[in-house]
This record gives structure tokens, C-alpha cells and sequence, in this order.
């Protein structure tokens, strides 16, 4: 009996060792992949009971956790919900996330592959995991002017430093509150949800970076002038033929000059003065000149069709090849197919301010580790340098005059030099996409804006260049 | 060969043991010091006790915060309990076997511990909370094995009544079908419910009968085995190097095939009738030494159990649940592998030390209480949890073998040893199909999963393996010395 007691006991011994071996395969080799499981509902309850970092703004949070006595016991709040939504973005629990709250959902998650070693201490020292917190590059005294000064309009401002690339203002309107997106009720935050995307005014879009895109108007002509000054081919002295009106090659169509309409009223303008009073005419002729290929890689050096993520993803804007010499006269004078977001504007803008060389923009200042180690810390990248500084002075001249001494009078401020440039894009309808960009002060640029007003009424210099005004204003009394 | 020594020597035995009985129990007595037993447990148990005080304070701290008047009622419950039990065997059994009794007290206070801690994540209170009615049926389980070691002062008695153990045991294993007093619960009609049924379907008093049902049959098996051994081993025709049985001894086997089958088809619960079967067949096998019938039983078993899984859809899930559980479609499934899956997503999320008591959310698991217990616990202690009370579960085994080695009486010692192996197949079944060793079926792990029937049965099998381990080193081992 003894002997087949044995051979029970080893067949009890291997029934067990059975038991260690697969509650080790599961406990350790396959937890990777069970973890990330989508139906695994412990890692979703993971991530929002960590205490998810705060997203800052000159030290002040304008999305934090709060402790909340529910099972994910964290509430994410928004203290300045309407003007931070196209920075922050929203947070919800399991409907996605967008803005700084998506695209740095790993760092604020405490999940980053550079914030390892820190959750494994607190996992060890038996501590709550936390998530980093991320300083933004936002001047809260900027994005509020830049909130109060686009009023009621649909539409958007972005405010960059020149000499750094950091966005210090992003607005967009309509805005959104993403606490409605922040509850913990799933059934909530779905009927928020459609509520905001149904709403006409569409506030869930960034128009900033990821709207629809724009169609420039004359702001392109800064990209213009700058390929036509860059290239070497003209200089600002150089004369163009200015007719009132221009037939398009191969077609009925004409074009002519807005507003007043005579450019001047000589037999010929020069490239100064077109782009002070904004003439489309001279500016046709000019792009026919330089051909496609010149204006395009000019647009892409500045940042047309690049990608580009700060750190959500931005829109690129678009230069598409043109089919016709007529569409690439519309296109020079920023018509026909090209589009653009106010922030790939507000980078050319920037490109001048800083003697051609175009800083990468970002929001993020830096993002430090809930033991506030920098996890990464400011950083000055300079993306391209799409013209000579000697292009930019000279740009930087014309500009100054547009402000002082042109189409562009309304974004004037005593004892400044304000460099801008305004346009107004003629959509399908009765309204138009009102434009301003510019810089200031122009010896020492201190703020590169654009300025955008979805279907308004009027000029970009009546509508858009007060708005860009107040905000200069607001920076530069600081 | 020392099987067939102790058939024919057992009547010697026990004549010479009568006359030199009052001798050598004095000397033994001296030698032995008995006491030095009863002091380890004593101190084996008040670890457990504080193990248990520490398990329930834990629970409090990591999922409340605080600490509540639980932490002192629950535990003073089971440590009075666990010393009453040590005082009865002081008296009743002070030769007993040290580790049975502590061992059993901290699996069962583990679980109590994670059964308060589902309770307080549900928000159960009072009679509603399951904790309460386990800490109760702690109580008649610890009475039912107090009532056990006070009556049976001798296991032989036990050997006269195989037969009516035989069927009180298919009585239990019946008593499910009975209309009226049958109730399905989770698919599997092996409960009884005593008592008006409520508008929820629930009874005031449930009962899985088939608990106890195993004992019974351990009873039956070991007694009938002892007798009919002679004829099973010795007589029948060589086949292939194996000893094939007469047909005429075929019977009982076949009697067992048909009830574990029965069990199968009537009662859809594929673990009680393998329980059942391995039960028998193990200890057919260390009684007659013949392999032959466990490869003609597991030929048998294994034959009706792919059959019911071609022909009852039940069993056919529970296979596809088990080899397909991630697919999606078989985890949506009503009766698929949406629970085997959450458990596996719970242990995964303890890794190796858990995420502490009171502190993951094992509550996600359906039955997280009962069946799930060990997932329950494997994410909330983590593999080091499950390996110690693995181990744990073990050394119980091993305790309830060392009957079988070391007893003098053949029905003790297959006794022993049925018991023991009742308890460490049913931790395979459960945990094996939490971990996905083999399908998942609906059984309890044993002194831990909340549900009164399993604890009585379990601490019944712990009252008579503290009986058997008492007699083994009572009795004067005159056969082994001489």
C-alpha cells in the first residue's frame, strides 16, 4: 500500500506544482499582455485613480485632480474651463482625450516610459502613483486679452514669442467647458459629448491648430514677398505694371484690387507699396514670375505641409500644386486652393520677427515629476530658417509701414512699431475669413500674432487688427 | 506487500494490542509527552489567529481607511472558535496531528478576510453580508467537527456503517432532484433550499448537499475496499502486462461511473462528478495496487466526459471557454469565459505581491466570494499569497497522507488518505480552472470560498483526520516495532 501511496503522493505533488507553474505564467509572464487587455477594465480604473498630474500655467493649475469619494477617486477639474479648452483639451474616462490632456496623456498618467523608475519606487514604498504635472508656455495676461478682445467672434488668436517659438496665447471661439467631458457618469459625458459636437458653433474644434483651415487671403503675401526678396529676383523697389484690372491667362475672369482699387493710381507700383496697400494685382504678376515651384518650396520652409505637433497635432496647411497660371496668380495673393491655420500665419509672422530663423512652437514649458525632478526641461528648437536675416529686416520695414502707413492702420500703437500685415479672404458668401498678423515692437519683437474672424463682416484691418492690437498691448504694458 | 501483511494480521493485532494496552500507554505517555503536541499547536495556532486579526485589519486599512469594530468581532470569533476546537482535541484527541487544526484556522480566516473585504466593497451589512453568514457557518462547522471528535472516539466504528454510508452519500448526491426541494443556482441543480423561496429566487437556507455527500463516500469507499480488495487485486486474466478484473468485480465501478455521469447529466456539475471519480478511483488504486483500473476508470471517465461535452451544451462551453477564453466571442457569451477572463485580468493585475488587501477590485469578478475566491485573493496578495496558501493546502495533504504511511489499520489509512486526496483534488479543480489548467467548473476552494456546506464538510474531513492522526500515534505500533 505504502508504494502506491507514494505514487499518489507524487501525483498530488505534480497536481500542485501544476497549480504554482500556471499561477506564475499568469502573475508574471502573461500580465503584459492581460494588462493591456481592452477589456480589462482594472488598467482603465488604474490610470484615473492615479492621480493624474496637473497641467499649469504660470504656476497655477488650470487643470488638476481632486479627490472625490468615488471609485476612481479622482475628478478631474478645470478652473478656467471656456479659456484654456483649445490648450487643455478634455479628459474624459473612457470617451478619448484631446488638446495637452491627449497628447501628453502618458506623462500625466504617470505612465511615461520616463517616469518608470519613479513608479516603481512609489510601488515599492507603497505610495499613491502620480502623474507629472506640465508647465505651460501660456502668459495667462495674453491669452486673457486675446479671449476678451475676440469677443463674440467666431474665430481665433495665437500668440507666439518669436525668439523662442513658445505660444503664449491660444484661443479659440466658440469655446467649450471639458468639466462637462470630466464626469464620472459615462452616459453623462456621452450626452455632453453630442451635445458639444452638435452644437452649430462646433466649440469642440481648435480653430487654432486643427479647425478647418483658412483660406489666407493677403496675409499670404508676406510668404510672397518673402520668396520674391529671399530668392534675390526683386527688391522692394522693384516696378510692376498696375493696371485697375487684370484678365487671369486662359480665362474670362478678372481680377482687381480690393477696397479702393487703384494701387497708388500711377502707371506702375513697386513692391513696397503693393504690399503696404495690399494690392492683389501687382502681387499676381509677381507670383506668375516666380513661378510655382519658388513659392512652394518658400511655403514649405516656412512650415506649409510640414507636420508638426505642439505637442497635439497641428493641421498642416497647404500649397497644392496649382493647375494653371491663373490659379497660381490667385494662389500668390493667398486665393484659390492655399489654406492655412492661424498658427502656421502666426510662425510666418514669427519667421520675420526673428531674423528668419523659424523656432519651433510649443506649449509646453517643461514637465516635472511629482518630486519635481524635470522630466524634460524648456526647449529652444529652431525649425528652419526659411529667409536671410537681411530678407527679414527688409520685411520687417514693409510691415512696419503697412501699420503705420497702410492697409494695416488699425493695429497702430503710440510709441511702438508694430510690424503686420492684414487680410481678408473672400469666401463663397456674403462673409469673409478677416485676418491680421504681425509682430511687435519691431526692433525687438517680443510677440508674433495672428488673428483670425470666421464669416465676419467688414476688413481683416477693421475687425481683426484691433483684436491683434489689444493683445500686443497687453504683452508689451506688462 | 505490506498490504496484504496487515489484511490476515489485523486480528493479531489487535488481541496483542488489548493485552499490552495500559503498559504501554503509560510508557508512551512518559516518552511521547502528548502535551508537547497540543503546546505546538497551541502556538501554531495563535499564529494563525493573529494572521487572521491581521488579514481582516488589513482589509479595513486598505479599503476603508480606518478601523472598524469588525476587525475586533471577527476576529475574536474565530479565535475562540479555533481554541475551543484546541481545547476539545487536548481532551478528545491529544495525540492528534499538530498542523491539521492551525492550518485549516488560517485558510479559513484568509477567506473570511476577503469575503469582509467583498462585502465591503458591495456596501453589504448585517444578515446580507456574506462575511456575517461565513463567520456563522464557521461556527456549525467547528461545531459539526467538535460533534465528530467527541463521537467517534474510534474510526473503526465508521467501517461497520459503509454501507449505509454508501447511501446516505447517493442520498446527498440525489437530494437536489427532489422537486420542491431542489434548486438550480448558476446552472447546476446541487443545492437544496430549505424555507420559503423569496421573490429573488433565493431560499432562506441553501444547501449543497454533494459536499458532504464526498465524505460519505470516502466512508463507503475506504470500508468496502478494505473487505473487497482480495478479489479486486488478486483474481483476474493478464492482459498487455496488466491484470484485467473479473467482469463480476467490474460492478462497483461501473455503480461509480453511472452516479459520477448521473451527476454530470442530471445535475450539470462536471467538478463534483470528476471529484467523485478521481476520489474513487485513487483509492481503488492504493487498495488493490492495480493500475489497470484506474486506466479502465479514467478510459471511462474521460470517454463520458467527451461524450457530454458533444452532447450537453453546457459542457461544451465550459471546454470552448477553456481553450478559446480570449476570443470574443466565447467571452460575450452568456455562460462563456467573461468570468474565467476577469478572474485571469485579476491575478495578472496582482503580479507577484498584490495590490494589498482591501486595495485592488477584485469585486469585478463575478462569484469573486465563492468560486473566485482564489482570483479574489491571487490579485490582492499576489502570487506570494497563492503560493503559501498553495502550500498550505499541501502540507494539509500531506498531514492526511502521512495517515496513510504511517496508520496500522487498513481502513484508517485508506480513510486518511481518500480525505486528504479529496481536498487537494478539489483545490486542483477549483484553482486549476481559475488558472486555466483544465475547464473551469463550479466547485468551492476548500475552508476558504464563502458557502456553509463546503466549510461543515471540510471541517468534518479536518475532524476526522485529527481522529485518525490521534489513533495512529495512540496505538502501540506492535506490527511496525516488532
Amino acid at each position: 500500500m505504502n508504494k502506491e501511496l507514494k505514487r499518489v503522493s507524487a501525483i498530488v505533488l505534480i497536481m500542485f506544482l501544476a497549480l504554482l507553474a500556471s499561477s506564475t505564467v499568469i502573475a508574471v509572464f502573461q500580465t503584459d499582455n492581460l494588462r493591456v487587455d481592452s477589456r480589462n477594465t482594472r488598467t482603465l480604473y488604474a490610470s484615473y485613480s492615479a492621480e493624474r498630474g496637473p497641467i499649469l500655467v504660470d504656476g497655477g493649475a488650470v487643470a488638476e485632480s481632486t479627490p472625490v469619494d468615488d471609485e476612481y477617486k479622482f475628478l478631474r477639474t478645470y478652473s478656467n474651463p471656456d479659456l484654456y479648452s483649445a490648450v487643455t483639451g478634455y479628459f474624459t474616462l473612457n470617451q478619448g482625450n484631446s488638446g495637452v490632456e491627449g497628447a501628453l496623456n502618458d506623462y500625466l498618467s504617470g505612465t511615461a516610459n520616463a517616469q518608470f523608475i519613479d513608479q516603481l519606487n512609489s510601488t515599492i514604498t507603497g505610495q499613491n502613483p502620480k502623474g507629472a504635472s506640465v508647465e505651460l508656455t501660456i502668459d495667462p495676461v495674453a491669452q486673457q486679452a486675446a479671449w476678451d478682445a475676440l469677443g463674440d467672434n467666431a474665430g481665433s488668436v495665437v500668440a507666439v514669442d518669436p525668439k523662442t517659438g513658445a505660444i503664449i496665447a491660444m484661443v479659440s471661439k466658440p469655446a467649450f467647458d471639458p468639466n462637462l467631458l470630466a464626469v464620472h457618469d459615462t452616459t453623462t459625458v456621452i450626452d455632453n459629448y453630442n451635445t458639444l459636437l452638435n452644437d452649430p458653433g462646433r466649440p469642440l474644434l481648435n480653430r487654432a491648430i486643427a479647425g478647418d483651415l483658412y483660406a489666407p487671403g493677403s496675409v499670404f503675401k508676406l510668404v510672397t514677398a518673402a520668396a520674391a526678396i529671399d530668392s534675390g529676383q526683386f527688391s522692394p523697389e522693384s516696378q510692376f505694371p498696375n493696371p485697375p484690372t487684370l484678365q487671369l491667362p486662359q480665362s474670362s475672369n478678372t481680377i482687381s484690387n480690393a477696397a479702393d482699387g487703384n494701387c497708388g493710381g500711377a502707371e506702375t507700383v513697386d513692391l513696397a507699396t503693393a504690399l503696404r496697400l495690399s494690392c492683389n494685382i501687382p502681387f499676381a504678376q509677381l507670383g506668375a514670375t516666380l513661378g510655382e515651384d519658388t513659392l512652394s518650396q518658400y511655403a514649405e520652409d516656412f512650415g506649409f505641409d510640414q507636420p508638426l505637433a505642439v505637442p497635439q497635432d497641428v493641421t498642416p496647411s497647404v500649397f497644392p500644386a496649382t493647375e494653371s497660371e491663373a490659379e497660381l496668380m490667385l494662389a500668390s495673393f493667398g486665393q484659390a486652393s492655399v489654406r492655412v491655420t492661424p498658427l502656421q500665419v502666426a510662425m510666418v509672422s514669427a519667421a520675420i520677427a526673428n531674423g528668419g530663423r523659424l523656432m519651433e512652437p510649443t506649449l509646453v514649458e517643461s514637465i516635472r515629476a511629482p518630486n519635481l525632478t524635470v522630466i524634460q526641461p524648456p526647449q529652444e528648437v529652431v525649425l528652419n530658417t526659411p529667409i536671410s536675416e537681411a530678407t527679414a529686416t527688409t520685411l520687417t520695414q514693409l510691415m512696419v509701414a503697412n501699420v503705420n502707413n497702410g492697409a494695416a492702420s488699425n493695429a497702430r500703437i503710440s510709441g511702438v512699431d508694430v510690424a503686420g500685415k492684414t487680410g481678408t479672404a473672400e469666401n463663397d458668401g456674403a462673409e469673409n475669413t478677416l485676418w491680421f498678423t504681425g509682430f511687435a515692437p519691431a526692433e525687438d519683437p517680443k510677440i508674433a500674432v495672428a488673428v483670425v474672424v470666421e464669416n465676419g463682416q467688414g476688413f481683416g484691418n477693421s475687425v481683426a487688427a484691433p483684436i491683434a492690437r489689444k493683445v500686443i498691448e497687453a504683452v508689451l504694458s506688462k | 506487500m505490506s498490504a496484504t501483511n496487515q489484511g490476515p494480521g489485523a486480528t493479531v493485532s489487535e488481541s496483542g494490542q488489548r493485552n499490552t494496552n495500559t503498559i504501554t500507554d503509560t510508557i508512551r505517555i512518559r516518552l511521547r509527552e502528548p502535551a508537547r503536541l497540543r503546546n505546538l499547536e497551541l502556538l501554531l495556532l495563535v499564529f494563525a489567529i493573529i494572521i487572521n486579526a491581521a488579514a481582516i485589519l488589513l482589509v479595513q486599512l486598505g479599503a476603508l481607511g480606518e478601523v472598524r469594530k469588525e476587525v475586533f468581532t471577527y476576529s475574536a470569533a474565530l479565535a475562540v472558535l479555533a481554541l475551543a476546537m484546541h481545547v476539545t482535541l487536548r481532551i478528545a484527541a491529544s495525540q492528534a496531528d499538530p498542523f491539521i487544526l492551525p492550518i485549516a484556522t488560517v485558510l479559513n480566516g484568509i477567506g473570511i478576510a476577503m469575503i469582509y473585504r467583498l462585502d465591503l466593497a458591495g456596501g453589504r451589512e448585517g444578515w446580507a453580508a456574506s462575511g456575517i453568514r461565513q463567520m456563522a457557518w464557521t461556527a456549525i462547522a467547528m461545531l459539526a467537527a467538535f460533534i465528530v471528535l467527541v463521537v467517534i472516539r474510534n474510526h473503526r466504528v465508521l467501517q461497520r456503517y459503509r454501507y449505509i454510508a454508501m447511501f446516505v452519500g447517493i442520498a446527498l448526491l440525489l437530494l437536489p432532484l427532489v422537486p420542491g426541494l431542489g434548486r438550480e443556482i448558476n446552472g447546476s441543480q446541487v443545492w437544496i433550499g430549505i424555507g420559503p423561496q423569496r421573490a429573488d429566487g433565493s431560499v432562506p437556507l441553501s444547501f449543497q448537499p454533494g459536499e458532504l455527500a464526498k465524505i460519505a463516500l470516502a466512508v463507503f469507499f475506504a470500508g468496502y475496499l478494505v473487505t473487497a480488495r482480495d478479489s479486486l487485486s488478486l483474481v483476474g486474466k493478464k492482459f498487455l502486462g496488466m491484470r484485467l478484473p473479473r467482469v463480476r468485480d467490474l460492478g462497483p465501478i461501473l455503480i461509480i461511473w453511472v452516479a459520477a455521469m448521473g451527476v454530470l447529466v442530471l445535475q450539470r456539475d462536471l467538478g463534483t462528478s470528476l471529484l467523485y471519480f478521481g476520489l474513487f478511483l485513487v483509492m481503488i488504486y492504493v487498495a488493490t495496487g492495480r493500475i489497470s483500473w484506474v486506466i479502465l476508470g479514467m478510459t471511462l471517465f474521460i470517454g463520458g466526459a467527451v461524450a457530454a461535452s458533444q452532447l450537453l451544451g453546457y459542457v461544451n462551453s465550459r471546454f470552448n471557454g477553456w481553450l478559446d477564453a480570449f476570443d470574443n466571442a466565447i467571452y460575450e457569451q452568456i455562460g462563456g469565459s467573461y468570468q474565467l477572463v476577469q478572474g485571469l485580468f485579476g491575478i495578472a493585475d496582482g503580479g507577484l505581491v498584490g495590490t494589498g488587501l482591501g486595495q485592488g477590485s477584485p469585486d469585478m469578478v463575478p462569484f469573486a466570494e465563492s468560486d473566485f475566491i482564489i482570483a479574489s485573493l491571487g490579485e490582492e496578495l499576489g502570487l506570494a499569497g497563492l503560493f503559501a496558501l498553495l502550500c498550505l493546502f499541501l502540507l494539509f495533504v500531506s498531514r492526511g497522507f502521512r495517515i496513510g504511511f504511517a496508520g496500522q489499520d487498513d481502513f484508517g489509512r485508506l480513510l486518511g488518505t481518500g480525505l486528504a486526496f479529496v481536498i487537494a483534488l478539489q483545490v486542483f479543480i477549483v484553482i486549476g480552472g481559475i488558472t486555466r489548467v483544465i475547464p473551469l467548473t463550479g466547485l468551492t476552494t476548500p475552508f476558504m470560498a464563502a458557502g456553509g456546506s463546503s466549510l461543515v464538510a471540510n471541517w468534518i474531513i479536518a475532524a476526522l483526520l485529527l481522529r485518525l492522526s490521534d489513533t495512529v500515534r495512540n496505538q502501540p505500533r506492535l506490527v511496525v516495532d516488532a
